[in-house]
């Protein structure tokens, strides 16, 4: 399940759209998986995640600049993404696929389909949902 | 639940799309529809009349659900063993199906679909997948 040609354009194109307001839309797909999906909280005891916290603001950045920084570097992922495989595998240890991280990658879809419905045709989402499993696996990479 | 009252008054047609739109997103579920015809690109699966009526089909079920959302495990009886006994189909596609039509209801409703609306719905679809399995064996 390689990235195409066609994946990769699809990709760029959006992210350019997005500009700096990834964070906006992680943010609001962070927050979509906190109430629909609870059992995700439990990887934030630190963290005041109620809806609006100036907390789930600043990680929906990280999680931004991670996503941008994957986009920029879609012919190496695990290369670009190893620190992020280390942390998520031994300190954060959070669950491999298919379980939280699909739950945020299915949120963020859902959250751009709501504000880019004109851009999210079929082929759009099929690129946008191969492109964050290649970073779920590369975030994986380094499980064991 | 309360949420999913106001949903079904709204018009469900386009929500057919849902089906069509599994079919281009994850490509190996096309293998439940050979007879289909040509399914060869997403616009030939996107304007395919027998995915659309199939489409439908998915989405009167739907609505039936919807009239029966106490009873989904009844409601669905026989449809799931349809799936199990003659379709084998795999009920991770159920899944795959739900957060598909999710994703519809983000792109056509917007603003509306609010982050409470989402999980309404994520509820829904999972009751129903969880229906359609059930009489697997």
């Amino acid at each position: 399940m390689a990235l195409s040609a066609t994946d990769r354009a699809l990709v760029r194109a959006l992210w350019k759209k997005l500009g700096n307001n990834v964070g906006v839309y992680t943010t609001e797909a962070l927050e979509r998986t906190f109430l629909v999906f609870p059992s995700t909280k439990s990887y934030f005891p630190h963290l005041d995640l109620s809806p609006g916290s100036a907390q789930v603001k600043a990680h929906g950045q990280k999680v931004a600049d991670a996503l941008t920084l994957a986009v920029d570097h879609l012919d190496d992922l695990p290369g670009a993404l190893s620190a992020l495989s280390d942390l998520h595998a031994r300190k954060l240890r959070v669950d491999l696929p298919p379980l939280s991280p699909q739950l945020l990658c299915h949120c963020l879809l859902v959250t751009l389909a709501r504000h880019f419905p004109g851009d999210f045709s079929p082929a759009m989402q099929a690129s946008l949902d191969k492109f964050l499993s290649h970073v779920i696996s590369a975030l994986a990479s380094k499980y064991r | 639940m309360v949420l999913l009252g106001e949903r079904k008054r709204k018009d469900l047609s386009l929500y057919f799309l849902q089906l069509t739109r599994l079919l281009v997103v994850y490509p190996w579920t096309q293998r439940f529809f050979d007879n289909f015809g040509n399914l060869s690109s997403a616009s030939a699966i996107m304007g395919n009349p027998k995915v659309k009526d199939h489409g439908k089909k998915v989405l009167t079920s739907l609505g039936e659900a919807i009239k029966n959302m106490d009873d989904l495990k009844g409601t669905f009886a026989h449809l799931s063993e349809l799936h199990c006994d003659r379709l084998h189909v795999d009920p991770e596609n159920f899944k795959l199906l739900g957060n598909e039509l999710v994703i519809v209801l983000a792109k056509y409703f917007g603003k509306e679909f609010t982050p409470q609306v989402q999980a309404a719905w994520q509820k829904m679809v999972a009751g129903v997948a969880i229906a359609l399995a059930h009489k697997y064996h």
